[in-house]
């Protein structure tokens, strides 16, 4: 459904990305994995269409991104960042109803079906009791729920529309172990009621192992592996993507794999 | 408390309350002065106008100064506010990048050098102020070009800052071997004064505040989402470019044609739009209605006051603003 090939990115003259090609398939939860400044961040920011590649392309439903306008675009794939700092102070539900921008004509008011759209995306996010309180009073991991629901609110489409896609940069960065579970728990749930497919980055391989159905490992820019979970996240891929001796074993009663990181590879190349 | 009411009322009930106090300025405005004045008489239409003292005060001496303080208020205010969104900065103001530096470069040059503009039949200053507004608007935009080719909020700020410094400096050097009169006159233009006594300057102003204005409408959703971030306010499927140049000409266009009419009036484009949102809330549909509306009450509210606090000596309204300002602009930093 949404997919990149051959893509090359440069920030001036450093290359950030080198050829990565990646496959989204609809229903998809892709992760991409990586050491920090492998790209993955400038991976996904090419994958929503704000960072336009030096080479290659990025094909939604086979069209070229940069051919599509970026209305059409923003009512299909919705980003969550990894931090959200607002310039003013506004309601947690004007937040969510910002994500109903492409879908309003120049000078249209939000309609009842625009406030219904943002009320159901605050109740799958389990945040429907924030509506009236400012954003910036709440925690991080609050935060972030309420801007995935501005997403889902986004996104939100007639049935018999093509599916929705949700970007998420490193989404559990910020939180505490609690909230990294619940996030995990919202997502699956996402996938599963919603039929979401979903792209997220991150650096936590377990949290990686425990919602993706697929991987991308990538390090200086590149694609070192892809593929199933289960088949591409190895001591070997651990090893070489960060130099670190790990074991991975699957863990009976969470039913994915558990990464356990023993110490720093001697043999790691390249670290 | 303001959120949990639909868009629809919250403009509704701001634009009564905010209009009402819009209105009851500018009627009072030309009522209040060092002389009273009678109205009865000032609209008498049997007495000759050039012997109804009344009626020349009412329409030469206040009326004239009481709309340009409306017009001037409310401009500088929604400029404040275009800024701050612009810029992602809650303490940007109307003169940050740069426009009222040039505004009184080109003022004062037309005052030092006596310049006339008879043929065209405006005032020069005014002119002068204009396009010294409109040069330095033109430099700070190549300048924050130049890198990346997007506008850079960061290197606008700096540029802007850089110019205001650079053009006091001109300011300066010219005022050092100029004219004692010239550099007063200079002086008086840069505390910032609605000493308007024609309609002429309003009417040039006009057409300028009219088309910023209208931007200005189809500006209040961009920047709400560019409170997001600009990433996130992409992903929204804005324009973010086309809205970053849209905001920062309009506005400056809007501030120059202000500054022509008023001088660089400080505060007023950083404190209406913070008491502003304070009290409806950040959505810009709302703030930058509301605050033309509540900046256009201050000015001439201030104004009232500068004529009447000391009178029969009728001080600068810049001077007024900057002593209710300062403080309230420090309260603000302390609070934040």
């Amino acid at each position: 459904m949404l997919s990149a090939t051959g893509v090359t990115f440069a920030y001036d003259s450093t290359l950030v990305l080198r050829g990565v090609s990646i496959d989204v398939p609809e229903g998809g939860l892709v992760g991409i994995l990586g050491p920090n400044g492998s790209g993955k961040t400038t991976l996904l920011k090419v994958l929503a269409g704000t960072r336009k590649p030096t080479s290659g392309s990025v094909f939604l439903d086979g069209q070229d991104l940069r051919r599509i306008p970026r209305t059409v675009v923003a009512r299909r794939m919705s980003v969550v960042p990894q931090e959200t700092q607002l310039a003013f102070d506004y309601s947690v539900l004007e937040v969510v109803l910002m994500g109903r921008y492409p879908h309003l004509a120049a000078f249209e008011i939000e309609g009842p079906q625009d406030y219904e759209l943002a009320r159901r995306a605050l109740e799958a996010t389990g945040t429907a009791g924030f509506e009236t309180r400012p954003f910036a009073t709440l925690s991080g991991g609050e935060k972030q729920r309420v801007i995935i629901a501005a997403a889902l609110a986004q996104i939100s489409a007639p049935a018999g529309s093509p599916a929705p896609l949700l970007l998420l940069d490193e989404p559990t960065a910020a939180l505490d172990l609690a909230y990294q579970l619940e996030i995990a728990a919202l997502l699956r749930d996402l996938r599963d009621r919603l039929h979401l497919s979903m792209v997220l980055s991150t650096h936590d391989l377990n949290f990686a192992a425990s919602v993706c159905s697929s991987l991308v490992l990538l390090r200086d820019g590149q694609v070192l592996a892809a593929g199933p979970t289960d088949e591409v996240l190895t001591t070997r891929a651990v090893r070489e993507l960060y130099g670190v001796d790990a074991e991975v074993h699957r863990h009976a009663a969470a039913g994915h794999l558990v990464v356990t990181p023993i110490r720093r590879s001697l043999a790691s190349a390249g670290r | 408390m303001t959120a949990s009411r639909s868009l629809r009322r919250r403009l509704a009930v701001s634009l009564a309350g905010f209009g009402g106090l819009a209105v009851a300025s500018i009627v009072l405005g030309p009522l209040v002065g060092s002389t009273s004045i009678s109205l009865r008489r000032a609209f008498d239409v049997s007495v000759p106008f050039a012997d109804n003292v009344d009626a020349q005060i009412f329409f030469v001496a206040r009326l004239p100064r009481t709309l340009a303080g409306a017009l001037v208020g409310g401009t500088l205010a929604a400029a404040g506010v275009i800024f701050q969104g612009l810029l992602r900065n809650p303490l940007a103001t109307p003169f940050t990048l740069g426009v009222s530096s040039g505004a009184a470069l080109g003022a004062m040059l037309a005052i030092t050098f006596g310049w006339t503009l008879g043929s065209i039949g405006l005032p020069a200053v005014p002119v002068a102020s204009f396009a010294g507004s409109i040069g330095a608007v033109a430099i700070v935009y190549m300048l924050s070009r130049a890198r990346h080719g997007g506008l850079s909020t960061n290197t606008l700020l700096l540029a802007g800052v850089t110019m205001n410094a650079f053009f006091s400096a001109l300011i300066l050097f010219v005022q050092y071997f100029a004219d004692f009169a010239d550099t007063y006159r200079t002086l008086r233009w840069l505390m910032g004064d609605l000493d308007v006594s024609a309609y002429q300057p309003l009417v040039a102003a006009l057409p300028l505040l009219v088309v910023s204005f209208a931007l200005f409408a189809w500006l209040a959703r961009p920047l709400n989402l560019l409170s997001l971030g600009v990433d996130s306010a992409e992903t929204h499927g804005l324009d973010v470019r086309r809205a970053q140049r849209v905001a920062f000409f309009s506005a400056s266009l809007a501030t120059g044609a202000a500054v022509s009419v008023g001088g660089p009036i400080g505060f007023v484009g950083i404190i209406v739009p913070h008491i502003v949102r304070a009290m409806v809330g950040s959505d810009h549909r709302v703030v930058l209605p509301a605050s033309v509306l509540f900046g256009a009450a201050f000015l001439v509210g201030c104004d009232i006051l500068s004529r009447t606090l000391l009178a029969p000596v009728e001080l600068p309204v810049g001077i007024i603003t900057a002593l209710i300002g300062g403080p309230f602009f420090l309260w603000l930093l302390v609070r934040r």
